[in-house]
């Protein structure tokens, strides 16, 4: 009738709504001390329980080396991906459920110019919010005609594009009834190591930002926003498809920035 | 000159394993080459245990010192879009491989010219933002001793960062993500 008494009481999602808004006060003291916004999420980030044991508690050795490695990168070609990896609707033999949309944007270096030639990796779930992945036990349908795994190389203007469904919301297990937006996720490189960025990408206005703690790890307002696409009319399709558009920019040094710095 | 303000990174996620990894992906020293090294160790978290969701990579210049790189890591079949492996020839000086169930990984690659390290970044659930550390390896480092990094750190913290030599051409390099109280923390880098 009761829960065991070895069972501990289960981690609400309003204890983890104090813990974001707690975690929020803190930037907005940090910047009221007139320290610099902070791009990325904080790795130790308690209200995403599994980063607790999973970062490092040493701060981060600087090194400011021209000669580094990481200041070159690996490339992609041609051989690497075809024509049908940027379409995830077109990879089985009929086509999936769901929400037929496309998401397109530019992958930008932090000065603003386009990242060439590059690879750019998503995955998703499915409309349903499964994963086609064993490790996923939602119990929401797999769909046969859907694996939700995406490749292309960037244009010369640095842009990509994918013919996708959009993916559900799943639950997981951070907490009590813990639920994640919608996403998809993006894996990119630029023109050196240093710019490598694996994130997630949001629809916009998901009823779930607020009390998602991995969204909200980014704690900086507008920081967070950039992580959210724009419905763009006019890249939807009349009796096809709906258009979002979200731009990438890549953090870190590249080696053509030091030779121009020079 | 305008400077851009960065797109934030979020985690890997526990579901990237059939989109990320690629067959050969662990190798891109060709099959028999007499030169090739492996690399193996474990990922641990801070309480000892290793992470079977992590995902690491690792970028090197060819043995002749190049940082080009070349294409072909993941050469696809125009066919069937299935994984072809590598051509066999072209060193494309990039690796990526997932820890197991054990948390561990090999990698088998060729040694780097012109500098004692690979450039090795970890991803893993639960960590939100990528890191990145080097493995040295201690024949290189014995032809080239002064190293800017390694000279700048603690002796503790320098031996994070140095593969052990196991045996002929195979070297033991673990990852630890936080200290679990026995062990000492990776030493991870930044650059701005």
């Amino acid at each position: 009738m009761s829960t065991r008494p070895q069972d501990p009481p289960a981690l609400t999602q309003s204890a983890i709504d104090a813990e974001i808004a707690a975690e929020r006060d803190a930037y907005a003291e940090r910047l009221a001390d007139g320290l610099p916004p902070v791009h990325h999420p904080d790795r130790g980030y308690r209200p995403y329980r599994s980063s607790v044991l999973r970062h490092p508690e040493q701060p981060l050795v600087a090194v400011d080396d021209p000669e580094a490695v990481e200041l070159s990168g690996p490339v992609f070609g041609v051989t690497d991906v075809t024509a049908l990896d940027s379409d995830l609707t077109r990879q089985h033999l009929h086509e999936p459920l769901g929400e037929r949309t496309t998401v397109t944007g530019r992958v930008l270096d932090r000065e603003g110019r386009p990242v060439r030639g590059q690879l750019v990796e998503v995955w998703q779930a499915n409309a349903s919010g499964r994963y086609a992945h064993q490790r996923d036990d939602h119990p929401a349908p797999l769909d046969p005609n859907f694996t939700g795994v995406g490749r292309c190389l960037t244009g010369e203007d640095g842009a990509y594009a994918f013919t996708t469904i959009k993916p559900g919301a799943y639950p997981w297990r951070n907490h009590d009834n813990a639920w994640r937006p919608a996403h998809i996720h993006f894996s990119l490189f630029g023109t050196a190591f240093t710019q490598r960025l694996v994130t997630q990408m949001y629809f916009p206005g998901d009823p779930l930002f607020p009390h998602d703690p991995i969204l909200q790890s980014v704690t900086d307002e507008s920081a967070r926003q950039r992580l959210v696409a724009a419905y763009d009319h006019s890249l939807s399709s009349p009796e096809w498809s709906l258009g979002y558009r979200w731009d990438i920019v890549l953090d870190g040094p590249s080696a053509t920035w030091v030779e121009e710095g020079r | 000159m305008t400077v851009r303000r960065p797109t934030p990174s979020q985690t890997v996620g526990p579901f990237y394993g059939y989109a990320l990894p690629f067959p050969e992906g662990e190798t891109p020293a060709a099959a028999h080459h007499p030169d090739a090294v492996t690399v193996h160790g474990n990922v641990h978290d801070g309480a000892g245990a290793p992470v079977p969701d992590a995902l690491l990579e690792f970028w090197q210049p060819g043995p002749d010192g190049s940082r080009t790189g070349a294409p072909g890591s993941m050469r696809r079949s125009p066919t069937d879009a299935g994984f072809l492996g590598r051509n066999g020839t072209d060193f494309t000086g990039f690796a990526r491989v997932a820890t197991d169930a054990d948390g561990h990984f090999a990698v088998r690659t060729l040694p780097p010219g012109g500098v004692p390290y690979l450039s090795v970044v970890v991803f893993a659930r639960g960590l939100l933002h990528h890191l990145h550390t080097r493995v040295y390896l201690p024949r290189a480092l014995a032809e080239a001793p002064r190293d800017a990094l390694l000279d700048s750190l603690a002796e503790e913290r320098r031996r994070t960062l140095l593969a052990d030599e196991e045996g002929e051409r195979r070297y033991r390099f673990d990852v630890r993500l936080q200290s679990d109280g026995t062990h000492e923390e990776t030493v991870f880098l930044a650059f701005e």
